[in-house]
C-alpha cells in the first residue's frame, strides 16, 4: 500500500513540473504586458516596473527563478494587487473555498448515498423512482442556474436565506453550499444505486441472509463497503468539478474565496496570480485524485490481493 | 456499412419504442429546425434594441417579453439555440476525430506504442483541465473558433479510451487478419475495417458529450470568458437573466429552462440509444 502511494506520488512530480513550465510559457505568450492596460506610463518607469517584477532578465533565468520560487511556496507578487503576493491570496481564499467545498460533499455525500442505496433497496418502486428522477433534474440542471434559482425561491420570494456573503449573517453558508453540492447529489445516487445493485445480487449478500443477519447488517456492512466503491472513485475528479463549481458559486453569492480570485484574476489579466492559482489547482487535483484511487483499492479486496 | 444493417435496424427498432428517447429526439429535432431558420422566423433580430420599452414582460406583442434594452427575447434564445447547439456539435466533433484517431492507433499498433499513449491519456485525466480552457481563453482572447476547439480538446479523452477497448477487442478476429494477410494498409485498416465496427459506442458516446460540451459553453460564457455580446449563447442569456433577476425575473427563467429542457432531451436520447445499441445494459 505505501509503496503504491510513494509510487504514484513520484510519478505525480513530473506531471506537475509539466503542467507547471507549460502554464508559465504559455502566459508568456500571451499578448501586452502586465503594465500596459491602465495608463500611459514613462519609459523608466515601466523600466523600474519590470526590474522590480524580474521581467527584464532572459526567459530562462525567470523561469529557474520562478521554478526554485515554487518549490518553497513562493509563486511571486501578484501584477494587480501591489504588496500582495500570490502566495498570500491564496492562503487567505482557500479556507474559505475548503469549507465551501466540505459542506457541499457533505452534503452531496449525505444525500446521494442515502437515496442511491435506498433507492437500490427498493427497485422498481417510488422510493427508486422519485429520487432518480429527482437526480436526473440535478444532473441537467447546471450550477450556474440552480444557484440563481435557489437565490429567487429562498432570498428573494421567500426571504428567509441571505442571498450573498459568507460567514456575515447567520445562514448564509446554506444556499451556497446547496448549490454546489446539488449536482454532486445527484451523481453519487445514481452511482450508489448502480453500485449497490451490483453487488446486492453476489452470493456473499446470500451467504450473509442466509446465516440469518438482519437486513441492516447485510446492507451497511457487506453490500455498502464494495457497493460504494464508485462513489470513491469518483470524488477524486470530483474534486475537480467542484473547483470549477467554485469559480461559478462564489461568483454568484459573492464569496472571497480563491475560485472567485481566478475568475477575477482571468479577467484582469493578473498573469502571475493565473499562473499561479493553476499550479496550485493542478497540484491539488492531482493529490485528490492520488488519494481516491488509493482509496477505492483499499476497499476493494480483490484488487489489494493482485498488485 | 451494409453488411452491419441488421444491428442498426434492431437498434432502431428498439430506440422507436423507448418514449423518454423519442421524445428526447422530437424536442432535439424541433430545436434543431428553429435553430437553422431562426433569421427567417425569429420575430425580431437579436440585437434589436428598443430602449423606450426597456424589459417588459412576456406580452402578446413579445412573446417572453424583452430585456432591459428592449431586445425581444424569444429572438435573443432563438439565436442563442444556432450559437449553443453549434458549440455543442462542433466542439464535440472535433473531440470525436482526436478521441477515435487516438484510440484506434493505440489500440490496434498495441504494445509500447499504446502504452505510452495510454498513459497520456491518463495523465490528461488527472488534470485541471476548465483551467486550462480559461486559460486560453485569457491569454488567446474569447474568440468563438478558440472556444470549440478547446472544449472539443478537453473531451476527447473518454473517447480514446471507449475506441481503444472496442479495437483491441476486434483486432484479433479474423476478418481484420484476413486484411492483415491481404497487405491492407494501415489506413485502410482503420477507415474500412475497424471503424464502421465500433461506430456503435462511438454515436452513444457522442450523444452524451454534447450535453457537457453545451454545460462546459454555458459555465464559461456565464463567468463572461466565453461568447461575447451582441452574440449571445443560452449561457450568456442566463448571465443576463441573472443580473436582472429580482425585477425581471422571466429574463432568467425561460433561458434556463429552455437550455434545460435541452439537456433533458440531450441525456434521455443518448441514455436510449445507449440501451438500443448495447441491449445488455438496458437491465440496470
Amino acid at each position: 500500500m505505501l509503496a503504491i502511494f510513494l509510487k504514484r506520488l513520484l510519478l505525480a512530480i513530473p506531471v506537475l513540473l509539466a503542467v507547471a513550465s507549460l502554464t508559465f510559457f504559455l502566459i508568456k505568450l500571451a499578448p501586452g504586458g502586465p503594465f500596459d492596460a491602465d495608463r500611459a506610463v514613462s519609459p523608466q518607469v515601466l523600466k523600474n516596473l519590470e526590474a522590480a517584477y524580474n521581467l527584464d532578465s532572459s526567459q530562462w533565468e525567470q523561469y529557474v527563478d520562478y521554478m526554485s520560487g515554487i518549490v518553497v511556496g513562493d509563486f511571486g507578487p501578484s501584477f494587480r494587487y501591489p504588496g500582495r503576493s500570490v502566495s498570500e491570496m491564496i492562503a487567505t481564499g482557500l479556507p474559505i473555498t475548503f469549507e465551501l467545498a466540505f459542506y457541499a460533499i457533505l452534503i452531496a455525500l449525505l444525500i446521494g448515498v442515502s437515496s442511491g442505496v435506498l433507492a437500490a433497496l427498493k427497485r422498481n418502486t417510488y422510493l427508486d423512482f422519485i429520487p432518480m428522477a429527482i437526480a436526473m433534474i440535478g444532473i441537467c440542471v447546471p450550477t450556474f442556474l440552480m444557484g440563481p434559482l435557489l437565490v429567487l425561491i429562498f432570498g428573494i420570494n421567500l426571504e428567509i436565506l441571505p442571498v450573498s456573503g459568507w460567514g456575515q449573517l447567520s445562514g448564509d453558508k446554506i444556499l451556497p453550499s446547496v448549490t454546489l453540492g446539488f449536482a454532486y447529489a445527484a451523481y453519487i445516487a445514481r452511482l450508489s444505486r448502480g453500485g449497490m445493485l451490483e453487488i446486492l445480487n453476489q452470493d456473499f449478500i446470500r451467504t450473509a441472509r442466509a446465516k440469518g443477519l438482519t437486513e441492516t447488517k447485510v446492507v451497511v456492512k457487506h453490500a455498502m463497503q464494495g457497493g460504494l466503491i464508485p462513489v470513491v472513485s469518483f470524488l477524486g475528479p470530483a474534486v475537480a468539478g467542484l473547483l470549477a463549481g467554485s469559480f461559478v458559486v462564489e461568483t454568484i453569492f459573492q464569496i472571497p474565496g480563491l475560485g472567485r480570485f481566478y475568475v477575477e484574476a482571468a479577467f484582469n489579466r493578473d498573469y502571475t496570480m493565473i499562473l499561479g492559482t493553476t499550479i496550485f489547482f493542478s497540484a491539488m487535483i492531482v493529490f485528490f485524485n492520488l488519494l481516491s484511487d488509493l482509496a477505492a483499492l483499499w476497499l476493494n479486496p480483490r484488487s489489494r490481493d493482485t498488485r | 456499412m451494409s453488411n452491419n444493417s441488421s444491428l442498426w435496424s434492431d437498434a432502431i427498432y428498439r430506440l422507436s419504442r423507448n418514449k423518454a428517447a423519442m421524445f428526447g429526439a422530437a424536442i432535439l429535432i424541433v430545436l434543431i429546425i428553429l435553430a437553422t431558420l431562426a433569421p427567417w422566423i425569429a420575430p425580431y433580430s437579436y440585437s434589436f434594441q428598443n430602449l423606450e420599452l426597456g424589459a417588459s414582460p412576456p406580452s402578446s406583442v413579445h412573446w417572453l417579453g424583452t430585456d432591459t434594452l428592449g431586445r425581444d427575447l424569444l429572438s435573443r434564445i432563438l439565436y442563442g439555440a444556432r450559437i449553443s447547439l453549434l458549440v455543442g456539435f462542433v466542439a464535440t466533433g472535433v473531440a470525436l476525430v482526436i478521441g477515435v484517431s487516438w484510440g484506434i492507433i493505440a489500440g490496434y499498433m498495441g504494445g509500447k506504442v499504446d502504452s505510452v499513449m495510454m498513459r497520456i491519456v491518463d495523465v490528461l485525466y488527472g488534470l485541471p483541465f476548465i483551467i486550462f480552457i480559461i486559460l486560453l481563453m485569457v491569454i488567446f482572447g474569447r474568440n468563438l473558433w478558440l472556444l470549440f476547439g478547446a472544449i472539443g480538446a478537453v473531451e476527447w479523452l473518454t473517447m480514446a479510451r471507449i475506441v481503444r477497448g472496442q479495437v483491441i477487442g476486434l483486432k484479433n478476429q479474423e476478418f481484420v487478419m484476413a486484411a492483415q494477410a491481404m497487405g491492407v494498409s494501415n489506413f485502410a485498416m482503420f477507415k474500412k475495417h475497424l471503424l464502421p465496427n465500433i461506430l456503435g459506442p462511438i454515436a452513444v458516446y457522442a450523444t452524451l458529450t454534447i450535453p457537457q460540451v453545451m454545460l462546459l459553453e454555458g459555465f464559461l460564457s456565464f463567468l463572461g470568458l466565453g461568447i461575447q455580446p451582441p452574440m449571445s449563447s443560452w449561457g450568456t442569456l442566463i448571465k443576463d437573466g441573472v443580473e436582472s433577476m429580482e425585477e425581471y425575473s422571466w429574463l432568467l427563467i425561460y433561458p434556463g429552462l429552455t437550455f434545460t429542457i435541452t439537456l433533458f432531451a440531450l441525456n434521455f436520447f443518448g441514455d436510449g440509444l445507449r440501451d438500443a445499441l448495447d441491449p445488455k445494459t438496458t437491465d440496470n
